[in-house]
């Protein structure tokens, strides 16, 4: 390989999230087992794997999603810039407006396109007047690429929008708050081909000044939206690389099975 | 082996591409073994031959295309299938190579039928050729067993085709110095040659695919070059 192509596949980002012996249990049951992984900044990592393999289970503990799960334990550490997220003084909404979640289908509140936007600003103080508000609501859309479809309608109903735009709209609200990690649920998973590619060029956007975990079925989405990739299987992370080198040459038997279709 | 696919079509559509290569390498080899033939024992009607079944050759490479092109669209391969897949687009494109190469031989062994035979020329082109087409004949079985070991032999073997062909080169420079009315045989037997000493090459180039098909990774030594027929020079005026 040239010098010049190395150099442009490089993947030198600090590490932004640090998870080291990650356990998690569901009552008994032992749904994650010793997780450790790095997400690096300003990349967008996505995590892979069979159903139940522990992929969202892991996206969940990094806002702490999995706390309002009855019977839900956490071992081991998970660090964001180095400081742990589950320290006792840390505060969980906060966190959660430093790492902000997409979901698989898009759940607007229900109000309007301005109101979904400006909520979490307003309850987390980032906006002081009327005009910065506005300000900060109208750079979110225009940042999740919907402001040229509802410029005119911003008093209208989240819940009027389609699908995709209802996404998009979910995203706006999430950078909103001006986080610095994305999560994202299968977000496209109840969208149809347009509108998933216009969240995949938006994901890639988002990635200059976001921090971005996406769970996916879709091996083929997360080998275009994706720089890192991290393959789960029965609670276990058995591979993680760079996502060119997964999908081109995985090094564990059971990622080559499962990323080419066969029977594992 | 890997396990089979959960979609059964999937593993026939691989399986059809594999046997195209595998008839396909089949008929290269059997075209050199042919032309190199052709021109030792001075037989028209089995150059004709070769010549004429090299339209086979130049169907199955489009084949083999089309079926790439499908699965690539179809069936969006990953890992060891993606390589596969993309090693059977590159492995048909050197065979067709092999097989111009092979017709070409043919052609000439027709002009060289007009001409004398010239010193021992014939049975350095008949080890050649049968060196280059033992390559082939091992490289498509390293294909087709995804053989690492031997894919990396057959690369190695490359060096013993290119000692034969600087050789051949001296000999037959010497030959038209001694008499010019060997020039016209001679420089058939050169193209002849080179054209075997190409054919160790395309060889070779598929034996780095398999190597990459099966590892997923480039052979990373440099291999040792052996042909130095291009930096040759005998001086005629050293004889006197």
């Amino acid at each position: 390989m040239s010098q010049a192509l190395k150099h442009s596949l490089s993947t030198e980002h600090r590490a932004k999230v640090q998870a080291r012996g990650v356990n998690v249990y569901y009552g008994d049951k032992k749904a994650l087992s010793g997780i450790g992984l790095d997400i690096p900044e300003h990349q967008v990592s996505a995590l892979i794997g069979p159903s139940g393999c522990g992929k969202s289970t892991f996206l969940r503990c990094l806002n702490r999603m999995n706390d309002i799960i009855e019977g839900c334990r956490v071992e081991g550490a998970i660090t964001i810039d180095g400081a742990d997220i589950y320290a006792k003084d840390q505060d969980v909404v906060q966190l959660r407006a430093r790492v902000g979640m997409v979901f698989q289908k898009p759940n607007p509140f229900p109000k309007s396109i301005y109101e979904n936007v400006a909520y979490g600003p307003r309850i987390h103080g980032l906006a002081p007047g009327r005009k910065e508000l506005d300000d900060l609501v109208r750079d979110s859309l225009e940042r999740a690429g919907l402001m040229g479809e509802v410029h005119d309608r911003l008093d209208h109903p989240g819940t009027s929008l389609s699908g995709g735009q209802q996404q998009r709209l979910c995203i706006a609200r999430a950078i909103a708050v001006k986080p610095e990690l994305i999560l994202m649920d299968e977000p496209c998973s109840a969208l149809d081909p347009i509108a998933t590619a216009k969240i995949e060029e938006l994901i890639d956007e988002l990635r200059t000044r976001f921090t971005i975990v996406i769970v996916t079925h879709s091996m083929q989405q997360a080998a275009r939206v994706s720089q890192r990739t991290a393959f789960f299987h029965m609670g276990e992370l058995v591979e993680t690389g760079s996502t060119e080198q997964i999908f081109t040459n995985p090094k564990d038997d059971r990622t080559q099975a499962y990323i080419t279709g066969r029977i594992g | 082996m890997a396990a089979d696919h959960i979609v059964k079509t999937f593993d026939e559509d691989l399986t059809q591409m594999i046997n195209m290569i595998a008839e396909m390498g089949g008929l290269a080899e059997s075209q050199l073994a042919e032309a190199v033939m052709a021109l030792v024992r001075r037989d028209e009607g089995l150059a004709a031959r070769v010549i004429d079944h090299d339209e086979r050759q130049d169907e199955l490479e489009e084949d083999i295309e089309a079926q790439v092109i499908r699965l690539l669209a179809l069936r969006q391969p990953m890992a060891l299938d993606l390589r596969t897949v993309v090693a059977a687009l590159k492995i048909a494109a050197e065979l067709e190579r092999i097989g111009d190469y092979a017709k070409n031989v043919a052609k000439r062994s027709l002009t060289l039928m007009q001409t004398q035979p010239v010193g021992n020329a014939a049975n350095t082109i008949m080890r050649m050729g049968s060196i280059a087409g033992d390559m082939i004949h091992n490289v498509i079985d390293a294909y087709l067993n995804k053989d690492i070991v031997k894919a990396d032999e057959v690369r190695a073997r490359d060096q013993d085709v290119d000692q034969l062909h600087t050789g051949l080169f001296r000999e037959l420079l010497t030959y038209m110095m001694e008499d010019p009315r060997n020039i016209t045989a001679c420089t058939h037997l050169l193209f002849v040659a080179k054209n075997i000493e190409r054919i160790g090459d395309h060889a070779t180039n598929i034996a780095e695919s398999v190597h990459y098909l099966v590892a997923g990774e480039r052979n990373e030594r440099e291999r040792s070059k052996q042909d130095l027929s291009s930096s040759t020079v005998i001086n005629v005026w050293d004889k006197s």
